[in-house]
């Protein structure tokens, strides 16, 4: 009814060129963002304790987004799936520790987006089997990443500092004044660092996929050998893709460590996490910026929800509903695939079609 | 007729020396001889048709043209240069475009952007510029945008703009598919049976793009096509291929009346 684009005309390329061209999803963009700056800083998440909205709801749906972006490039848009995800943001986190031990002064927020590019270029190194191979062939090239980075992480004593534990733990480090990291930074300022970081990479992600890079990588996901008929090099379209790919993740990798967990280990980038990023991608929908925010919000929220109500609801407790949510998130999973392959960023499409020519069918 | 001569056909178009010449060509896939020995070339601003059987070695010879294939014995020059061995986007980059046989669309994106594939190679934006998509970038995203328009109203697919290219009918993909080899503005267009599958009124308009597209930007095509009347009607100049070897090369008339090619084409009497 109010979602309509009758009388809006792009009469330039640009204007026709925009993410949202319709007027009524620049106003939802704009809720939606003083929603994210002005309403969840304050109040948290209405009905759950403040502490609890930000620390284990808000600040890890937003890195998710991040990685799940990343990982879309990859495997969304490229058409190159990976199952070292886990092992990439790995790389971040501790390219980020090991930069802030040597660059003690140095801006934190600097040195997070810095450690992406340290991830970039591990990433491109074990992008480049995909030059010769394809499909599963490359999934256990990039698992072998995966057990091999993994392994790093724990024989590589520098990576950690040669610490006892063999644990990375975060130094507090102000800036502007405000404490950003450690254990005495308060979730807010982290929330807003986060989401700050994740619009300004949306934004970048959203650029690259619409230009002549982006379109180079769905040549090749969509059509290889036309993609090089056409002056694509194969070589360039994936080592780019996997480069710009691990950069995000390994920035999310560095902010989840930074910003929320604020220690870690090996086992907080295993492969499991690595499959929990690409059921985020897929569900979300694969080639979809905006679907990489609903496939984290959703696979992140959805069991924290359901262990909430079964809590509240039939007194169940915690441990059952953990493997009753797992149960259920692989169902969801199945079913959401066979009713939209595309996941649910073709099913906002769908509905935001239906709504636009409402109350008729077409 | 010398390889620099220029002519007129009986239509008035001048056809000018010679662009590309395949030098005793050969292909072999293990022991199968799929392109034996041939020799031809293609004029600048002609039509030249490839025709021959199923199995003649037709499409290997495009894929040879544009470096998909690399022939075993045998020389390509083109614009009085010897082509050194190539990959495919290098040659793509000297001004070769094709379509494809079996339709090789993006399938996961919309008409326009396929068509903007085209424009991929003279694209030079670098990677901070593409990031930030404003300024240079856009301006240069803008003016490719305008040329592949023109191009999407010079083959009627405006409608069709915005429509994801796999949910198309099949004779509007095989336009999409002209329309970003257009969009490359090549020298040399290679279609590869760009009618087969269409009825008689799509054939019509699809020989109506290629003769415009022959006039208007002057391209010079090599087409496949099995269609006869069409190629009688199109093409300057014809070869006929015949299990990798080639059984004539003229005009359509004189490839009409060759007995090889009648014989090929009807059979013998054993």
């Amino acid at each position: 009814m109010f979602y309509r684009e009758a009388g809006q005309y792009n009469t330039t390329y640009e204007k026709d060129m925009q993410v949202f061209p319709i007027k009524q999803d620049k106003i939802g963009i704009a809720i939606w963002l003083v929603l994210a700056y002005l309403f969840v800083p304050f109040f948290g998440i209405p009905g759950l304790e403040y502490g609890f909205a930000m620390n284990a709801i808000m600040i890890p749906v937003l890195i998710f987004t991040i990685t799940t972006i990343g990982l879309n490039i990859l495997v969304g848009f490229t058409g190159q799936i990976s199952l070292g995800t886990g092992a990439f943001m790995g790389v971040g986190a501790y390219a980020c520790y090991k930069l802030t031990s040597y660059f003690p002064d140095v801006n934190i927020i600097v040195l997070i987006l810095a450690s992406g590019f340290v991830s970039a270029i591990v990433g491109a190194l074990f992008g480049l089997p995909s030059l010769r191979i394809k499909g599963f062939y490359l999934v256990v090239a990039t698992l072998a990443a995966q057990f091999f980075l993994e392994w790093c992480f724990i024989r590589v004593g520098w990576l950690y500092n040669y610490n006892a534990s063999g644990a990375i733990e975060v130094p507090q480090r102000e800036v502007f004044g405000w404490i950003v990291t450690g254990p005495s930074a308060e979730p807010v300022t982290r929330y807003l660092v986060v989401l700050s970081i994740l619009i300004f990479l949306a934004i970048i992600a959203g650029n690259l996929t619409r230009g002549r890079i982006g379109r180079s990588w769905m040549m090749i996901r969509d059509m290889d050998i036309a993609a090089e008929l056409i002056g694509v090099r194969p070589l360039t379209a994936k080592l780019s893709a996997f480069a710009v790919s691990s950069y995000f993740i390994g920035v999310s990798g560095a902010l989840m460590v930074f910003m929320w967990l604020g220690a870690a280990e090996v086992e907080s980038f295993d492969v499991n996490h690595s499959f929990l990023y690409l059921f985020m991608v897929i569900l979300g929908g694969l080639g979809s910026i905006t679907g990489s925010f609903m496939g984290a919000a959703f696979i992140w929220t959805f069991p924290i929800v359901l262990k909430e109500l079964g809590k509240s609801w039939f007194g169940i407790n915690a441990t059952v509903m953990e493997n009753v949510s797992l149960v259920a998130i692989g169902v969801m999973i199945v079913v959401i695939l066979i009713a939209e392959p595309h996941g649910m960023a073709r099913l906002w499409q769908i509905i935001k079609q239906k709504l636009r020519i409402w109350p008729f069918p077409h | 007729m010398t390889a620099t001569d220029s002519y007129v056909t009986p239509d008035g178009r001048t056809i000018g020396g010679v662009m590309m010449e395949m030098k005793n060509i050969t292909l072999r896939f293990g022991g199968v001889v799929a392109i034996k020995d041939i020799s031809f070339d293609i004029r600048e601003g002609e039509i030249r048709a490839i025709i021959g059987p199923n199995g003649a070695g037709k499409s290997s010879m495009l894929n040879v043209i544009n470096g998909f294939y690399h022939p075993q014995e045998g020389e390509v020059w083109f614009r009085g240069e010897k082509r050194p061995s190539m990959k495919p986007y290098q040659i793509a980059a000297q001004g070769i475009a094709r379509t494809f046989q079996n339709i090789a669309l993006f399938h996961g994106m919309t008409t326009v952007e396929n068509v903007m594939t085209g424009r991929q190679l003279m694209m030079k934006k670098n990677f901070l510029w593409q990031m930030l998509r404003v300024g240079p970038a856009m301006a240069e995203e803008v003016v490719h945008r305008r040329r592949c328009e023109e191009i999407i109203d010079f083959l009627e697919i405006q409608h069709i703009r915005k429509e994801p290219v796999g949910n198309l009918p099949y004779g509007l993909q095989k336009r999409v598919e002209l329309a970003r080899a257009l969009a490359m503005e090549p020298k040399l267009l290679l279609l590869d049976e760009p009618m087969a599958g269409m009825n008689v009124e799509e054939k019509e308009d699809m020989s109506r793009f290629i003769l415009d597209v022959n006039d208007q930007y002057g391209t010079t095509i090599a087409l496949i096509e099995h269609d006869m009347s069409v190629v009688m009607d199109l093409a300057d100049r014809v070869v006929v291929l015949d299990y990798g070897k080639m059984l004539a090369d003229g005009t359509p008339d004189e490839v009409q009346k060759n007995q090889a090619v009648i014989d090929a084409y009807l059979g013998v009497e054993h």
